[in-house]
């Protein structure tokens, strides 16, 4: 394997779900992984514990990805280097049908699923950009991509994340920074759980819901230096839903 | 810490960068042109960084898209530090 340069990973939203799994994978990869999390301590402490207790290294990173000062310093670079690998994954929905979702909802969905993608990924392109190698994933969602009744603002903010992607991919691809995007469908995480029915995997081709760590699993290739040359895509994860 | 702010070291800091990233120590003056020396835009993001990691001062995009040429970058950087 090429050497790679000095850094670390960071995962935002790493405390539970895809974002937890990810982690997980990048450590065993050899990166020292920032765990974001904005509320849920707990569970990051966790996934801290599980990374060490498998010889890998982790760093707990409390703040909010929809809040500026706090993105600037978790993105800053530290002991443990630049980010070279950043994961976008925090996120939120905040459901209604589109006449029925007021400001605050639009707006919380966009400032975390859109603004935080973008303040992230500006805060690490630089480094990664002075490094000749960088690797950003942004955790969209087949919501994205087709119609989901009752997510417009979701929809929105993660269809924008697809189009950022792509345009911020072809600015810095010829510094060695790939910038793609993973779009699930159905993962049996909290944050869907409220949405889950027994039905529902009627629907899906492979008729069942996904977890986190097939999404993890695909998140960690488009890390990997092994996909250096895999930039600006979007790698659907959802069982043939979108087939 | 900042480094403290003089023209000579603005120019050494903005000289020093564009030889990292590629250009001529030879061809460098402050008369010379960034298209001349093939300086592009993701070449001016990365000197960005390298002034601001050195002297604390931000560049965005706006203050840098009229820039012509090399001592032009130096007195943008020497007027935004002082």
């Amino acid at each position: 394997m090429s050497e790679r340069p000095e850094g670390c990973a960071l995962v935002t939203g790493a405390s539970r779900g895809i974002g937890a799994a990810t982690a997980l994978m990048l450590a065993a990869d050899g990166w020292p992984v920032r765990i974001n999390y904005r509320s849920d301590e707990a569970g990051a402490k966790e996934v801290v514990a599980k990374i060490e207790a498998e010889g890998g290294t982790a760093t707990l990173w409390q703040g909010d990805v929809a809040d500026a000062d706090d993105i600037a310093r978790i993105v800053e670079p530290g002991d443990d280097g630049p980010v070279l690998v950043l994961v976008n994954n925090a996120g939120l929905r905040r459901d209604a049908l589109s006449p029925q979702i007021d400001d605050d909802q639009w707006q919380q969905v966009i400032d975390v699923n859109l603004t935080g993608t973008f303040r992230a990924t500006r805060a690490a392109l630089p480094h990664m950009l002075r490094a000749r190698f960088g690797r950003i994933v942004n955790v969209s969602s087949v919501v994205g991509l087709h119609a989901n009744p009752g997510q417009a603002n979701y929809a929105a903010s993660k269809a924008g994340v697809i189009g950022f992607t792509k345009t911020v991919a072809a600015e810095v691809a010829r510094r060695g920074v790939t910038v793609n995007a993973v779009a699930p469908g159905l993962i049996e995480t909290t944050f869907t759980e409220d949405v889950m029915d027994g039905d529902m995997a009627k629907a899906i081709p492979a008729r069942r819901v996904g977890t986190p760590e097939e999404v993890a699993a695909c998140i960690r290739f488009l890390a990997s230096e092994q996909a250096s040359y895999v930039t600006g895509t979007t790698l659907t994860v959802d069982g043939g839903l979108s087939a | 810490m900042a480094t403290q702010v003089s023209n000579e070291s603005v120019e050494k800091t903005i000289y020093d960068g564009l030889v990292e990233l590629g250009t001529e120590r030879d061809d460098l003056s402050r008369e010379a042109t960034l298209e001349s020396l093939d300086v592009d835009s993701l070449d001016l993001v990365e000197l960005a960084q390298i002034v601001e990691d050195e002297y604390g001062v931000e560049l965005k995009g706006d203050d840098v898209k009229d820039v012509k040429t090399v001592g032009e970058v130096i007195d943008l950087v020497v007027a935004k530090a002082s």
